[in-house]
């Protein structure tokens, strides 16, 4: 234990001190007699949050602010694009299986887009924790946000900490009924709203609105709203930091994945420690003898929203949220010695300042180059595919049976099935070529030529359309397989696609 | 192995061990959260409600039926008729319009060759092929060849009534086995399917009695097939002068014709498939290619 590697190491100093400090958040040992008979499942400890403010509690308020904010306003954000597309910015159009990101619209086909984000959000959530650890589990995440604004909720009504303590080991008193039911009210409606939420991202937000007042909204909406407001109370009102130990896979991940000089929320234990009470720390400084300046009050441990104590290291339960940092320094202040006993740091810096090295902080280092260059190719493909991304293609078929139908004059003909698909909003009509067959005559099944004699292929707005389209060949004499192109023309605009096939012969 | 009656605590995270070790590495000891238990309770409860609302059980010579009284089979109806609803407006139009009013307007031309695609798949496919292809003796519906006629009234009513079915509209039309009834000698019958590949621009023996087979020709084919051999439509009688034929190009196929006649039949479609799918199947089949206007 002379080097400590990876998020499970304890500081050495902790790992030194007597086993009753070691009580692990799911340590069964404080509940269950020692014997034989271990528990198979363990009770429930309820945590008690409590009030801080600060630096990072200020933070998780913004980020709470902003991140609810998208999700609760986004459905309404409008977007014109024209007579043939929905009006909304965000919208997941499952009738028509499109996807529409304001400038963007993408078809069934391109949700390869997707492999392309889930790969930049991978990175992302890679490169944030090779720099500061836990920050998505800690800020971001969903449980998180929505479990930090049912505690402020709670807090609301139930009182901080101490008071809802009190009150929760007293007996069942009007007030206390009154407010715990004040409190579920509460929470159920913020489950309704964020249900009430998801729904609007699949159709029309402000006719979903009125639909859903005027009870007109289909059951499905209704479903999922009664689904998501279910899952939002149970999981942000009730389940809160159990989510976090038992169900998510990603601290189990993160701990596989960070290094020893990813910041992390630590307690500077060559600071801190030896622990004393405040009193008694006073008098062993004022005698001038070694002294930390931890005085032991937990307050760290009480505002820790899934109940651990910091001072043991970094842990599976810690999310790395930076309340007990808020915590620590509003004591620090008061009694007089330097804030940020606990910060955003490494235990190898806690190792260099006891040897009397300068501290390190290696942001740019192997890992956070290798992730942010993968983060930059990848976005740079897919900003490219969505820049030369064609608002026209076409695809073609050869009839299989028959290969090739023998005419009365002795002319041999393909037929083919021609695919164009038409991306932009508004009707298109394309020229058709065939190329590699001179003298070949060209018609579409139930599109006669025009006067001049182009072959032109109508397609809807946003829609593809399938012609037949039969190739004859008089020229006698052709080899087995002819290569053949086909091609699109846009007239108005010049845009093209092309693609390749065969005609084939006796 | 450990000591069962003391407890043992690991010396590194103080988490309590289950005793058990293998190779020096001790198992921890974090049981589950109870929360989790009574989950997995509910689950069974669940499942519990699932025998009662839907069929589950095997009896002697039945089962539990359920109380909701789901049944696969009905899910399927109610999904078809989900899908006729959804169809219902264009099925309508393309029940009103002609066969030729579909196929000028391109709508009701992709939805009707979308309908018919499966339906020709479903019951013409066996004998014309998966694309119209055709063998020998079922016509290639792809090419420009007709033996009843290539418009939209006449493959129409050639689905509608069949070819020598019994159908009372059904197409009538008889080649006779000139041979196995005794109306022409084998020399004339030669010397006709001569002529006729001479008229398609075949290859003809050096011995072949073309003048013989012009007058045969002239005196027992011309009533149906004409004079110059183009076929006559009416009575189904093919263009002989082409390059396509039915039951092959060779002077063997044609001798065989003359001699045993040929007759093949299709079934009448009217009654056993509905207006609109028959309406369907013709702009689809004749949009395969060979469609005339």
């Amino acid at each position: 234990m002379t080097t400590p590697r990876g998020a499970g190491s304890e500081p050495e100093s902790v790992a030194a001190a007597p086993k009753a400090r070691l009580v692990a958040v799911n340590d069964t040992t404080q509940f269950d007699e020692p014997d034989d008979d271990t528990p198979l499942y363990v009770p429930r400890r309820k945590i008690y949050p409590q009030r801080v403010t600060g630096t990072y509690r200020r933070i998780k308020w913004i980020v709470l602010l902003v991140t609810l904010g998208i999700y609760y306003g986004l459905p309404f954000v409008r977007w014109d694009r024209g007579p043939n597309a929905p009006g909304q910015a965000v919208l997941v159009d499952f009738p028509g299986s499109r996807f529409y990101f304001f400038f963007i619209e993408l078809w069934p086909q391109e949700v390869y887009y997707f492999t392309g984000l889930l790969i930049l959000a991978a990175m992302a959530l890679f490169l944030m924790n090779a720099v500061a650890g836990r920050v998505w589990c800690g800020y971001l995440c969903p449980q998180t946000v929505w479990t930090d604004l049912f505690l402020a909720v709670e807090r609301l009504v139930e009182g901080d900490r101490r008071e809802h303590m009190r009150r929760d080991a007293g007996p069942w008193t009007a007030e206390r009924l009154a407010r715990a039911g004040v409190k579920h009210f509460l929470w159920l409606m913020i489950a309704w709203w964020t249900g009430g939420a998801w729904v609007l991202y699949f159709a029309d937000a402000p006719t979903l609105v009125r639909d859903l007042a005027t009870f007109q909204a289909p059951l499905i909406a209704y479903g999922w709203i009664g689904i998501l407001t279910v899952t939002t109370y149970f999981l942000a009102g009730h389940l809160r930091e159990q989510v976090c130990l038992y169900m998510c896979p990603w601290p189990r991940i993160q701990a596989a994945l960070t290094d020893e000089h990813a910041l992390n929320v630590t307690y500077r234990y060559d600071r801190g420690e030896p622990r004393n009470s405040l009193k008694k720390s006073e008098a062993l400084r004022a005698k001038g003898e070694p002294v930390g300046d931890c005085i032991d009050c937990n307050q760290c441990v009480y505002v820790c929203p899934t109940g651990v104590d910091i001072r043991q290291g970094a842990s599976l339960g810690c999310i790395q949220c930076g309340l007990c940092i808020d915590a620590c320094d509003t004591v620090m202040a008061k009694i007089g010695r330097p804030a940020r006993l606990i910060a955003y740091d490494t235990d190898l810096n806690i190792h260099r300042r006891q040897q009397g090295q300068p501290q390190r902080f290696d942001i740019v280092r192997m890992r956070t180059v290798l992730y942010a260059a993968v983060i930059a190719i990848v976005g740079g493909v897919m900003l490219y595919a969505l820049a030369t991304r064609t608002s026209e293609s076409i695809a073609v078929i050869h009839d299989r049976n028959p290969m090739f139908v023998r005419l009365s004059d002795g002319a041999i003909r393909n037929a083919y099935t021609v695919r164009i698909v038409n991306k932009q909003l508004m009707s298109r009509e394309f020229t058709l070529v065939v190329s590699g067959l001179p003298g070949a005559t060209v018609e579409i099944a139930g599109a006669p030529p025009r006067a001049d004699g182009r072959l032109m292929l109508a397609v809807g707005p946003d829609q593809t359309r399938e012609f037949r389209v039969l190739v004859t060949s008089r020229s006698g004499a052709l080899p087995p397989s002819v290569p053949v192109g086909f091609h699109i023309y846009d007239p108005a605009t010049g845009e093209r696609a092309d693609t390749n096939n065969h005609f084939r012969g006796p | 192995m450990t000591d069962r009656t003391q407890p043992e605590f690991d010396s590194y995270t103080g988490t309590q061990t289950t005793g058990h070790e293998w190779d020096g590495i001790r198992e921890l000891n974090t049981p589950l959260p109870r929360w989790w238990l009574w989950i997995f309770y509910a689950t069974i409860v669940w499942s519990i409600g699932y025998w009662i609302v839907y069929p589950s059980w095997p009896l002697v010579a039945s089962y539990t039926t359920g109380t909701f009284g789901w049944h696969s089979r009905e899910a399927i109806v109610s999904d078809l008729a989900a899908l006729k609803a959804q169809r219902g407006p264009l099925m309508d139009k393309l029940g009103a319009a002609s066969a030729a009013e579909i196929a000028s307007d391109p709508q009701l031309l992709d939805f009707a060759r979308a309908l018919g695609r499966p339906a020709f798949g479903d019951n013409c496919a066996p004998c014309h092929g998966p694309g119209g292809g055709g063998a020998k003796g079922y016509p290639n519906l792809n090419d420009d060849e007709w033996l009843w006629g290539g418009k939209l009234d006449d493959i129409e009513a050639t689905i509608r009534h069949g070819i020598r079915s019994a159908d009372p509209k059904t197409r009538l039309g008889s080649m006779p086995a000139f041979g196995r009834d005794n109306i022409m000698k084998r020399p004339e019958i030669e010397a006709a399917a001569d002529h006729v590949l001479s008229m398609a621009g075949l290859p003809v023996g050096a011995n072949a009695n073309l003048t013989l087979g012009k007058q045969v020709f002239a005196a027992q084919c011309a009533s149906c097939h004409g004079d110059d051999g183009k076929g006559k439509r009416e009575v189904g009688a093919p263009n002989v002068t082409d390059s396509i034929w039915l039951y092959g190009a060779d002077r063997a196929a044609i001798v065989d014709g003359i001699w045993n006649g040929r007759g093949a039949v299709m079934p009448a479609w009217a009654g056993r498939l509905d207006d609109t799918t028959i309406k369907a199947l013709t702009v689809y089949v004749h949009t395969l290619g060979g469609g005339e206007r």
